[in-house]
């Protein structure tokens, strides 16, 4: 266990090396932010020194060094746009993408897992139909659309919800729903076939033979096991949701990571950016140890 | 049978039909027998002949989308369990009858252990709890002869070799504290040495228990080792029945001649041979006269028009055959 943790440590860090080489290369082949931060009458005496002063005169690879060698002790420069420091804008939004990201996914799983089951029990007959159309439905539509008509039915015409921004439960329901719909097709189908395979097993069969009520033996007996090749499914998903989650975010006004790299991006602020980007990849690497970690939890055959 | 017990198990005249795409078929045609407590009945054929359908029919655990038991009686302890509900079934199910399956590799849940395994069919058929349920469950594998029961408790299945896992199958199996047993060729997985720890720890649990068993096998070393009496199937039909040294001394069924003769040699384990040519017929294919008919090299012409009923011979046999209708 301790070398799987290991050689996925290394790894991780291999891929954050490699991903924060990609964006700033491409954040910077995109344009200078002097064009977008400076006011259009600047002469170019000031857009010199602007320029200076940001260290974007200097070879892009003494450029990236130095990134390198600040972002070591923590310091990923200041916002280009704010003058604030770039950790302090990040680190601030992370938390609300995150707590987004999982509740997308507890409806997801709420969604799924039902679906998948009675799928599988009620395989070719309507409940088969409903889940599988249903699951669909929600990954056939596309989630910025999705949005706009759940804000248009909830909080503009029934005034249930609120359309945009943070604050109770309430601001969650509708930003959650789209992002757990949006994935639950995959599940839904994955878990299906997963159970109709489990379900045909010798053990299930037994159980049946023990006198144990069908709910048993389909929600205990084969549900577990039916999930273990549905769990990396499902931590790789919650990677796309946190991914997906930059155009929720922004269609809902949520003040999350997602929202923040989007403004970077349309301001060329660098840093920000490159720090956002960064953290996206270390939260998916993330999602990938726990899923590996999860396996052990479900499958008792890895842990010894 | 000269006994004067009540059989504890009579299935009679038990249809169950298999349909699909490929057509329909009776799977279990017209059985009947009877099974007397603390006696092993041995149920024998080739694979596809209707043995396991037979057995799970007697549970009515048959496929549910593929399998329907449409006729005939399964009458455990005087009731007929296919006029009971479904509810009123689970009750039998592990409590009165019980099943070990052929492979014990795959019959016991890789994620729950062993313990929970067992644990479910206590609470459920004896209701313990707590401190009493966990001696329950150490009482039962060390019926069946698993060194250090309390920790067999919390392991998984993978911790334990086949023959092993087999008891443990066992133990749950126990757990009810059943009439019969139903064992769907227990032992075919095993190897032969484990094969034999295992038939004896069965004959001796039946000894204590006077559990009736119903043992399922193509294997006649298997079969005269166990079975008090056989019955041997042939698509979907019981061909014949008799006491075991009765069957192999001399048989009476055409089909069950061919069968013993294929075999070498009782005491010697080698790879069945059936040099019986041909194919059994599939259950999808129509039926007229006996279903052995094609390959009997003492077919008569009435054989190909007509069933022959079962009849009972005087030295005790129960043959279905044209031969022995006087
Ligand atoms: S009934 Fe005829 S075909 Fe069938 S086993 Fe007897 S002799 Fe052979």
């Amino acid at each position: 266990m301790t070398r799987l943790i290991l050689s996925r440590l290394v790894q991780a860090l291999a891929t954050l090396l490699v991903t924060s080489l990609i964006v700033f290369v491409l954040a910077r082949s995109s344009g200078s932010p002097a064009d977008l931060v400076l006011p259009t009458d600047a002469t170019p005496a000031e857009r010199a020194l602007y320029i200076e002063r940001m260290g974007l005169d200097r070879p892009i690879a003494e450029q990236y060094l130095i990134f390198l060698r600040d972002a070591v002790q923590g310091d990923f420069g200041v916002s280009i746009r704010t003058g604030a420091p770039a950790t302090e804008l990040v680190f601030d939004r992370v938390g609300r993408t995150l707590l987004l990201a999982t509740a997308g996914l507890a409806v997801a799983l709420l969604i799924s897992l039902p679906l998948g089951v009675m799928a599988a029990v009620h395989r070719g007959r309507g409940w088969d139909r409903f889940s599988m159309g249903f699951a669909l439905l929600g990954q056939s539509t596309p989630a910025f659309w999705l949005g706009i008509v759940l804000i248009l039915i909830f909080a503009v015409w029934l005034r249930w919800l609120p359309s945009s921004g943070v604050g109770g439960w309430q601001h969650y329901v509708l930003p959650s729903l789209v992002l757990g719909w949006s994935i639950s097709a995959g599940i839904v189908r994955l878990l299906r076939s997963s159970m109709l395979e489990v379900l045909d097993a010798e053990f299930i069969k037994l159980a049946r033979t023990k006198g144990l009520r069908e709910p048993v033996v389909v929600w205990k007996h084969a549900l577990r096991n039916a999930l273990i090749p549905v769990v990396t499914f499902i931590g790789f998903m919650y990677g796309v949701i946190i991914a997906s989650g930059v155009v929720i975010e922004v269609v809902f006004g949520w003040p999350g990571l997602g929202y923040l790299a989007y403004e970077s991006t349309l301001w060329r602020d660098f840093p920000v950016l490159q720090l956002s980007v960064l953290v996206y990849t270390a939260i998916i690497v993330g999602i990938n140890f726990l899923v590996d970690v999860s396996y052990g939890l479900i499958d008792p055959r890895i842990r010894t | 049978m000269t006994q004067q017990a009540q059989p504890i198990l009579q299935v009679r005249n038990l249809v169950t039909r298999i349909g699909g795409k490929r057509g329909f078929g009776n799977a279990v045609d017209d059985v009947s027998f009877d099974l007397m407590p603390g006696e092993t009945l041995g149920l024998v054929g080739e694979s596809g002949s209707g043995k396991s359908m037979t057995c799970l029919s007697v549970l009515r655990l048959t496929p549910p989308a593929a399998t329907h038991i449409t006729g005939g009686q399964v009458i455990f302890d005087g009731e007929d369990l296919l006029r009971k509900t479904g509810a009123e079934m689970r009750g039998y199910r592990g409590r009165r009858i019980s099943m070990i399956l052929q492979d014990p590799m795959r019959a016991l849940n890789p994620v729950l252990t062993v313990g929970e395994q067992i644990f479910e069919s206590l609470r459920l058929h004896r209701g313990l709890r707590g401190a009493a349920l966990r001696e329950a469950a150490c009482e039962l594998l060390e019926r069946v002869r698993i060194p250090d029961p309390a920790a067999g408790l919390t392991a998984y299945p993978h911790h334990f070799s086949g023959g092993m896992r087999q008891r443990v199958v066992g133990a749950i199996a126990l757990a009810g504290n059943p009439d019969i047993l139903i064992a769907d060729e227990p032992t075919t997985a095993l190897d032969v040495t484990v094969q034999a720890a295992f038939l004896d720890l069965l004959k001796s649990i039946q000894r204590q228990d006077r559990l009736g068993i119903l043992f399922v096998t193509h294997d006649f070393a298997v079969v005269s080792r166990m079975c008090d009496r056989v019955a041997v199937m042939y698509a979907g039909r019981i061909v014949e029945t008799a006491p075991t040294d009765m069957l192999f001394d001399r048989p009476r069924h055409p089909y069950t001649e061919s069968l013993l003769r294929s075999v070498p040699d009782v005491d010697r384990r080698e790879e069945r041979l059936y040099a019986i040519p041909g194919q059994p017929p599939s259950v999808f294919a129509p039926r007229t006269g006996c279903p052995f008919a094609p390959r009997c090299p003492r077919a008569m012409d009435r054989c190909r028009q007509e069933t022959p009923p079962t009849r009972r011979l005087d030295d005790g046999h129960e043959v279905s055959c044209w031969l022995h209708e006087e």
